[in-house]
């Protein structure tokens, strides 16, 4: 059993590509560095100049005095931007030998063939893979790495390029819009419903490295897309940091489902900034699981702008060992009937900790705004930890918001009830954690409709690894 | 020798003696009833036959169909056949009672069809509807002791101990509670009632009745010592030992 169990675990663990970066620049944060970056890319002077402004906000702004299990953090003994030996394929047969047994592992080109319709690989600060079905060209979708983006479709890119997530608005946001690399831009025309998911993945394969993708994933008028997100990491023996930033611009009439499926090894420093803006009658759905990562600040927000529009917002949060995760979600409401759903739930175990923290805002005039916000968490032993930070600040009378948060711990005797059924300690606790989060997973799987089959089974198998893994007896 | 043996059990709970030597045996195909007032042990030494794992057994043995499982695991204990039913079972937020129903019937080699789980709730008044409810949220008392009662017959254990299964039930319940633990015994199981209630005991027609005063059996006998609780209280069977 426990042999069967390692070569599992084992099985989930990224492998290192072993591939040396063609060119890896390091060092301290400057104008001189900032340069470096835009040249290596080949980038226009518009795109310098929003570097640079993002870094002159960096040096000003502060660091926020509220991140925790972050003193290891040291950006000026990180590789700021790293180009891996490789060219960009767009086919599996493209791909070299020790870069595809990694794919494999992660289950990458089976996704690719049966469930997506578009993949994109980046592996540290490039994307090295990318392909899409034809018939998404023919409908006039555009699916592209950012870099690609910049060059071909300027106009279009200065449009949305940290416009809902300026880098003024936090100073790792203006370290994002200065360092940023890689990342997808997805646009999807009026009325075309992209049928199938399209996937971004995101690879940090070298310790001491900072990943800092921006994707944009604009749809127009009444169309449809599906994105997901997914993320890994072998372990290091030091850390790396993640600074990604995804906006999304949901036109009107228009949907977007966006699914994070992170699972960094527990070496990585994880920030994430997200934000989606949405226009009359459109909705927004941000999916997120975050199961790895030694720390995770993400915080999924949405602007309703246009009157009827609507978010849903689902989280569900993983806190095993020394870890800290800070999560969340953000909701504005700026016009009429618009509604927002939070339901997010966490579990902490091995003296993890987790947190949610959230905001509701109805500005006044949006009359009849319906927000809901439900947050749980669920504790499995007395070391770990969860904390819970709603906010709501309500101006429109006509307003309807509510709000519920509790804590459940997993005590010594419920534990035991389940074991003098006839179950192991860690049966009984992933029958616990299962059944509480069941219904948060099933709506990140979008199980109802069938369509993540695939992930909520890898999903399930993780955890289902993590909660039988040692510490425990 | 089959079923239940408890021989000359001591256990504390963080320090604090609630046991004290405590012997008593029931063996395969009988009921044997366990009284006492509130605070005397009796769930204690439930718990502590179930492999709580904050009853510290000091001395003594407990022994499921003749093999010593005082060192066991909880679940090692339940895999050997014994079904502890719980006098305050806990609640668990989102876990289905059809999904526990299944995972431990499974384990224990017990049927695990939708037909079965819900022949084991029809058996105690429960609708089947009950199988997609989260586990004791919202529970009425009485259909927590239904519950508890209906996974005994489910789970076919070789000894079971029912802690007040009777407690909070309507008289129809107390029946029906009664019938099946007579009903596990006829199918060979060792059964250990803990019970308040005189008319649960005249029901069962119990094998044997014990008395418990502070962390003792005071009294061994038969149905005259319900009798003669009921008609002077505890206090006529001190000397035993006070609770403390």
């Amino acid at each position: 059993m426990a042999v069967e169990l390692s070569r599992e675990l084992e099985a989930l663990e990224v492998p290192q590509p072993g591939l040396r970066p063609r060119l890896e620049i390091r060092g301290r944060i400057s104008r001189s560095l900032v340069e470096e970056i835009s040249r290596a890319k080949g980038e226009p002077e518009w795109m310098l100049r929003l570097r640079l402004r993002s870094l002159e906000l960096f040096e000003k702004l502060p660091t926020p005095n509220w991140l925790v299990g972050v003193e290891e953090l040291d950006l000026e003994e990180l590789a700021h931007y790293a180009r891996p030996d490789v060219e960009k394929a767009h086919r599996w047969e493209e791909v070299p030998e020790e870069l595809k047994r990694v794919y494999e592992r992660l289950g990458l080109p089976e996704l690719e063939r049966k469930v997506l319709a578009g993949l994109s690989i980046q592996l540290e600060s490039e994307v090295v893979f990318l392909s899409f079905r034809r018939y998404l060209e023919d409908k006039g979708v555009l699916i592209l790495d950012m870099e690609e983006a910049v060059r071909r479709y300027p106009d279009l890119v200065k449009r949305y390029f940290m416009r809902v997530f300026p880098p003024s608005d936090h100073k790792f946001a203006a370290l994002h819009g200065a360092l940023w690399s890689g990342g997808a831009f997805v646009y999807v025309p009026p009325g075309v419903a992209v049928e199938a998911p399209v996937e971004a993945f995101f690879l940090v394969s070298s310790e001491l490295l900072s990943q800092f993708e921006h994707s944009i994933i604009v749809a127009d008028r009444g169309s449809r897309i599906h994105f997901i997100e997914g993320c890994a990491a072998p372990l290091f023996r030091k850390y790396s940091f993640h600074d990604g930033m995804v906006e999304i611009y949901v036109g009107e009439g228009a949907r977007v489902k966006f699914t994070t499926l992170q699972n960094w090894s527990r070496n990585i420093i994880n920030f994430n900034n997200k934000r989606a803006l949405v226009e009359r009658g459109g909705s927004v759905e941000w999916a997120e699981v975050a199961l790895g990562s030694k720390v995770t600040y993400t915080y999924p927000s949405v602007i309703l702008r246009g009157e009827g529009a609507s978010a849903s917002i689902y989280n569900f949060t993983f806190a095993k060992g020394p870890t800290w995760k800070d999560s969340g979600a953000k909701a504005l409401h700026l016009a009429p009937n618009t509604r927002s759903e939070v339901l997010s739930k966490s579990v902490s175990l091995m003296g993890g900790t987790s947190v949610y923290r959230g905001l509701v805002r109805v500005a006044r005039g949006a009359r009849g705004a319906l927000a809901s916000v439900s947050c749980g968490s669920l504790v499995l032993d007395e070391r770990s930890s969860a904390h819970t930070y709603p906010r709501n600040e309500v101006e429109e009378p006509t307003a309807t918001v509510t709000h519920e948060a509790s804590v459940w711990r997993l005590s010594e005797d419920a534990l035991f009830y389940l074991r003098s059924r006839g179950l192991r300690a860690a049966e009984a606790r992933k029958l616990a954690v299962l059944g509480y989060a069941g219904d948060v997973l099933e709506a990140v799987a979008g199980l109802a409709s069938g369509l993540l089959i695939e992930y909520y089974a890898v999903l399930r198998r993780v955890l289902d690894l993590e909660l039988e893994e040692g510490g425990y007896g | 020798m089959g079923g239940l043996e408890v021989d000359g059990l001591t256990v504390s709970v963080e320090g604090r003696r609630v046991l004290r030597g405590v012997s008593l045996s029931v063996r395969g195909g009988e009921v044997a009833v366990l009284m006492g007032p509130n605070g005397s042990g009796k769930t204690s030494l439930a718990l502590t036959i179930a492999g709580h794992p904050r009853y510290a057994v000091e001395e003594g043995r407990i022994l499921i169909d003749g093999e010593d499982v005082t060192g066991l695991k909880p679940e090692e204990r339940a895999l050997r056949g014994l079904f502890l039913a719980f006098q305050s079972p806990p609640a668990f937020e989102g876990v289905r009672v059809r999904t526990l129903l299944r995972e431990v019937a499974a384990r224990r080699g017990a049927p695990s069809d939708e037909q079965a789980l819900a022949a084991a709730l029809g058996r105690v008044g429960l609708p089947a509807g009950v199988l997609d409810r989260e586990l004791y949220r919202g529970f009425s008392g009485g259909e927590k002791k239904r519950l508890e009662v209906a996974q005994a017959l489910l789970f076919r254990p070789r000894v079971a101990v029912l802690d007040e299964p009777d407690s909070g039930l309507d008289v129809e319940g107390v029946k029906i509670v009664a019938g099946l633990a007579r009903e596990l015994a006829g199918a060979g199981a060792a059964v250990l009632l803990i019970t308040h209630s005189a008319r649960t005991a005249e029901l069962v027609a119990p094998d044997r009745v014990l008395v418990m005063l502070g962390g003792r059996i005071v009294a061994e006998g038969g149905l005259e010592l319900v009798k003669a609780v009921e008609e002077g209280g505890y206090g006529v069977l001190a000397g035993g030992g006070r609770a403390e």
